[in-house]
């Protein structure tokens, strides 16, 4: 499992640069929008893979760290993935209203040489 | 006490007097009179302990570890120049309320002469290095401000440019040879500093010390190759001439030399440097300033000059130069501030200060003409005047200065030839203003000014005269206590007696007066006038080369910023990307980023099907996203939803809820933005790529192949450790007993770590705020503001581009979805409610109902139209964000009335009839908060994005205006923004 989780991130990171690189507008959302997923499972990783063991306790439940999964990087990643969200529609609207103002939808705000 | 009201009075005055009204020129006068007048006296007042020989000292601990305290420390020779500054701001300050027009904007004028006086003040009674260099600092700031007070002239603001960039430049020098000096001596007290002289000399950084201090004083006065800042200052109003620019900041430079003569002087590196650059800027000036048109550039360049010569005696490393050095500092504040006066008091009444106009004033203005010519003739030395006295002093020393046979000639030979050109400019100055045919031309008819204007140029005059004739009664004692407070007991023997009797230094005088006597006369003879320009060293313009060096200096700045760095957006991705991965790999390569030890887990083949789904939707964004915009959007949200269910599988059910939240919203988002970028119809032809494209999509599939590998070699890394639990183990062992909480993800958003989440929810709110802004001021571009396909031909065929508002149901296709949307909303609004409310036990909370909720409206909007949704309701997202935002907030404070800190929480058990046992907490108000915000945000922006199609309804396009009333949508659209 761990390696599939770790070729995930490394599919996922690896095309969301590729993205990030390109010169439309549309790319670079995209792509970041893959590299949160990534860097949101990479950050889940840190608490380990954990199977049927989510941090929710009962009163009587052990309360041993080990026989839970991870909570921390857990809160981390909920509220990544909100504010993820919330600057994906930040840099839609810049994006659009760029277009808007330049006429193209080229990173520079004019088209490149190639 | 009183040492810290000197230092603190005239800050206090001046921030009092900018907020004056503009025109109070009198109430502004009086203000900084009445400061002015009270600080002098409070250091009148300081003079006998002074002159005990005590020092007084106010300590103010600040960061001591470090030695930095605020650090007052009066000694005699800071009472002396601390009385110059104040009382010397008295007269100023008097001269200015009859100078400064009734034009003038004079609440700044007075604010920073002031703030100037206090920085001054700050700076002689520093007793620590580094607030000495603070206070220096600020002197020149407010040297700039003034000079640039008629900043509607550009001689005003490039002479304060020149001038702060100069002086504050050497102040940085400065700094480095405070700092230098203060890890040599182990402090930067100044009784410390002085005390450590002979560690300071013998350390082999004190060449370095050396050249930064001087660097420092050196430019602060003016003092060749740096004197060239001074006379492009007279732009500055006369009154600031007088007491910035010849009285007090430009002392500041000798000062510190005089200051720090016992740590610093003694060696002969000291004496070449400090009294070449004094000898060269005593002849350099005084020559010059024989050939000025201007009569402040006249006083500018002898300013120049005669600080010079100051520089020349401290350079001279002898004890009696020191005293003469001194002495000569206050005389010339005295002579020299008079003269300026009285040269604003020609401007004043004639309208001009021009050396080649002005003539013969002296039957309308006697008086003025009186005092100039007193005080002129002390700048030239002649006897019974101030002047003569220091001068002597100096010509005795220049003839005991050297050992080597050259020096003891050419010293004393330079000395004189600088004293006939002091005679020769000063005779001019007098003679040309004052004597002379009556001028003709003048823009007024001169007369002389008002008392007020005199009062101080004559009390000054007063000095030069009784200091000239009876020095040893009047100026006797107050020199005596200065200079011990440098030299200590080690005082020198001098006599400032006027007559000494027949000897070389009094020959030296009459020979520099006759000498410049007959210098100025066959000037007089030769050329009449002078043209303005110095013969002989014109060429060499200090100004010039400045200016020279700024612009090179600018365009050199500009080069490298072209070579390093790139307007466009892709260099500057690839350079962050590549240096992250070099400095990842530096990290890797300098720990083990290795596989470790933990057992590896089977794979599980539903697992590895889902990612092999997820990697080839997330491999087929990347490719697609150029060209199939909605084709990569959706595959997008594939691997979303693998992403979704890789955390449900591994125990995180909150984050798997929140992220198919996120991940219908955000597909929405997406789609309504896509139909404002622009068709892309042509196909990408690898063949008919450039080769350059074609570098750079190879670079960039390296760069993504590294960043990738490297992701997934880290990850593995991590995954194959053991697992680190200390901090969890809190979470989980406290989250129950303490929080009340079962669900310990939620607890620590909402309880532990609330603060972090408020923090959060804040800047989620904010950018919702920013996205609504941006909206508002949008403009499409032309192409994307015809109506899509789909939408013109559902319009035409209902014959109206608008849908009816008050239709029960829409028509046509969107029939049954629009019922099955109305039905989702109370159910979807009541599992919101459910995933709120259980949240802090179970899966769920603010984030998720909030994020559900927003959906199931967003719904509602897709499927009837943003006007059908408002014309039923008017949801107010900013209403919702706000409310949110001060439930979590009052959440958090409620805590203070419990007696405990922000957010901290609490609950209440409450028994209700029927219902049974109420847990009431406070983070369940809180998270109640986090719920609102989200609603409201989200539906914010998404609302503010889809209402963009109704705003393009305002611009009526040929294409499809056949008989479609648009007016109706437009106004409504207008409704709705606002």
């Amino acid at each position: 499992m761990e390696i599939i989780f770790a070729l995930a991130i490394g599919i996922l990171s690896g095309s969301g640069v590729w993205l990030l690189l390109r010169p439309r507008t549309f790319q670079v959302v995209m792509g970041l929008a893959l590299l949160s997923y990534a860097v949101n499972l990479f950050i889940f990783a840190m608490g380990r893979l954990v199977i049927d063991r989510a941090p929710i306790l009962n009163v009587g439940d052990p309360t041993d760290a080990v026989h839970y999964a991870d909570p921390v990087p857990q809160a981390l990643v909920l509220t990544a993935i909100v504010i993820s969200f919330a600057t994906t529609a930040l840099l839609l609207v810049v994006v659009l209203a760029a277009r808007g103002l330049t006429g193209t939808d080229h990173v520079d705000g004019r088209e490149g040489d190639a | 006490m009183s040492l810290l009201l000197i230092v603190v009075l005239p800050f206090f005055g001046s921030l009092a007097a900018a907020f004056l009204p503009s025109n109070a020129r009198n109430a502004e006068a009086w203000l900084a009179g009445i400061v002015a007048v009270t600080c002098s006296v409070l250091v009148a007042d300081l003079y006998p302990e002074i002159a005990r020989g005590e020092v007084l000292r106010v300590v103010i601990p600040w960061l001591p570890q470090y030695g930095l305290d605020f650090y007052l420390r009066m000694d005699g020779y800071a009472w002396l120049f601390a009385m110059l500054v104040t009382f010397m701001g008295a007269l100023v300050v008097l001269y200015a309320r009859y100078y400064m027009s009734a034009a003038d904007p004079v609440p700044r004028f007075f604010s920073f002469l002031l703030a100037f006086m206090g920085a001054m003040v700050g700076m002689v009674l520093s007793g620590n290095l580094i607030q000495l260099v603070v206070f220096w600092e600020l002197t020149s700031l407010t040297s700039f401000m003034l000079i640039a007070y008629w900043y509607h002239l550009s001689e005003a603001r490039d002479g304060a440019r020149t001038a702060l960039t100069v002086t504050a430049l050497g102040g940085l020098c400065l700094l480095g040879g405070v700092l230098l000096i203060g890890e040599i001596a182990g402090g930067y007290d100044l009784d410390e500093v002085l005390g450590a002289g002979d560690a300071i000399r013998a350390h082999p950084w004190y060449p370095a010390v050396l050249v930064l201090v001087l660097l420092g004083a050196l430019t602060k006065s003016a003092q060749f190759p740096f004197h060239f800042w001074l006379p492009h200052a007279m732009a500055a109003p006369t009154p600031v001439s007088a007491y910035l620019h010849s009285a007090t900041m430009v002392k500041a430079g000798v000062f510190l030399l005089a200051r720090l003569w016992p740590t610093l002087a003694g060696t002969d590196l000291w004496f070449w440097i400090v009294s070449l650059a004094g000898l060269a800027t005593l002849l350099l000036g005084a020559f010059s300033a024989i050939f000025q048109r201007d009569m402040k550039g006249v006083l500018a360049y002898s300013t120049i000059s005669h600080l010079g010569l100051v520089t020349l005696l401290l350079g001279m490393n002898s004890r009696v130069a020191l005293v003469a050095a001194v002495f000569h500092m206050m005389n010339h504040a005295t002579f020299k501030a008079s003269l300026f006066m009285a040269a604003g008091i020609v401007d004043h009444g004639t309208g001009t200060r021009d050396l080649r106009r002005l003539s013969g004033l002296a039957r309308a203005m006697p008086i003025t003409a009186t005092l100039a010519t007193v005080a002129a003739a002390a700048m030239a030395g002649v006897p019974l005047l101030n002047g003569f006295l220091s001068k002597e002093m100096f010509f005795a020393e220049t003839v005991f200065a050297g050992e080597q046979p050259i020096v003891r000639i050419a010293l004393p030979a330079l000395a004189t030839l600088a004293g006939m050109f002091s005679v020769a400019y000063s005779l001019r100055l007098i003679h040309q203003v004052f004597f002379g045919p009556p001028a003709q031309d003048l823009p007024r008819t001169p007369h002389e000014p008002t008392r007020g204007m005199l009062l101080p140029s004559a009390l000054l005059v007063l000095a030069c005269l009784l200091v000239g004739m009876l020095p040893g009664r009047t100026v006797g004692p107050f020199l005596a206590t200065a200079t011990h407070a440098i030299l200590g007991d080690d005082m020198p023997e001098y006599s400032l007696a006027v007559w000494h009797g027949f000897t070389l230094p009094l020959f030296m005088s009459v020979l520099a007066l006759v000498g410049g006597c007959v210098f100025y006369l066959l000037l007089y003879l030769h050329r009449r006038r002078a043209h303005g320009r110095t013969p002989l060293i014109s060429r060499f313009d200090g100004r010039r080369t400045f200016d020279v060096l700024v612009v090179r200096l600018i365009r050199v700045a500009g080069f490298v910023q072209r070579l390093i760095s790139s307007r466009r957006l892709q260099p500057q991705l690839v350079l962050i990307v590549v240096i992250t991965i070099v400095a990842a790999a530096f990290a890797g390569g300098s720990g083990s980023v290795a596989p470790g030890t933990r057992e590896i887990s089977a794979i599980d083949p539903t697992f590895a099907l889902l990612w092999a789904v997820g990697a080839a939707c997330a491999l087929g964004a990347a490719l697609q996203a150029k060209y199939h915009r909605l084709a990569a959007l959706i595959m997008v949200g594939g691997t979303g939803l693998i992403t979704c269910l890789t955390f449900a599988w591994f125990s995180a059910p909150d984050l798997a809820l929140t992220q198919i939240t996120v991940e219908v919203v955000t597909a929405v988002l997406i789609l309504l933005g896509l139909r404002w970028l622009p068709r892309r119809i042509e196909m990408d032809d690898p063949r008919r790529r450039t080769l350059r494209a074609r570098a750079r999509r190879v670079r960039d599939a390296i760069i993504a192949v590294a960043v990738g590998l490297g992701m997934a070699g880290l990850v593995f890394a991590v995954l194959t450790r053991p697992r680190m639990l200390d901090l969890s183990q809190f979470f989980v062992e406290h989250s129950l007993p303490q929080a009340g909480g079962g669900n310990v993800v939620n607890v620590i958003l909402v309880d532990f770590r609330a603060f972090d989440t408020f923090g959060e929810i804040t800047v989620v709110g904010i950018v919702a705020l920013t996205v609504f802004a941006l909206l508002r001021r949008f403009r499409p571009a032309v192409e994307s503001v015809e109506l899509p396909r789909a939408q013109r031909e559902d319009a035409e065929r209902r014959g109206s581009l608008t849908v009816d508002p008050n239709e029960l149901l829409p028509s046509g296709y969107m029939m049954v979805p629009a019922v099955l949307v109305r039905l989702l909303l109370p159910m979807a609004g009541l599992v919101s409610l459910f995933f709120l409310l259980r949240g802090h036990n179970l899966p769920g909370g603010g984030f998720i109902g909030g994020l559900v909720l927003a959906t199931a409206v967003i719904v509602q909007y897709m499927v009837g139209g943003a006007l059908w949704v408002e014309a039923r309701t008017r949801l107010q997202p900013m209403f919702w964000i706000s409310v949110g935002l001060l439930l979590a907030g009052t959440a958090g404070m409620a805590a203070w009335f419990a007696g405990r800190t922000f957010l901290t929480s609490f609950s209440y058990e409450l028994h209700l009839p029927l219902i049974g046992e109420v847990h009431l907490s406070s983070t369940l108000w809180f998270d109640i908060g986090v719920y609102m915000l989200v609603v409201g945000a989200t539906v914010l922006m998404l609302v503010a994005l889809a209402h963009q199609s109704l705003r393009s309804y305002r611009r009526p396009t040929g294409a499809h205006a056949s008989g479609v009333r648009v007016d109706s949508a437009a106004d409504v659209a207008t409704e709705v923004d606002r």
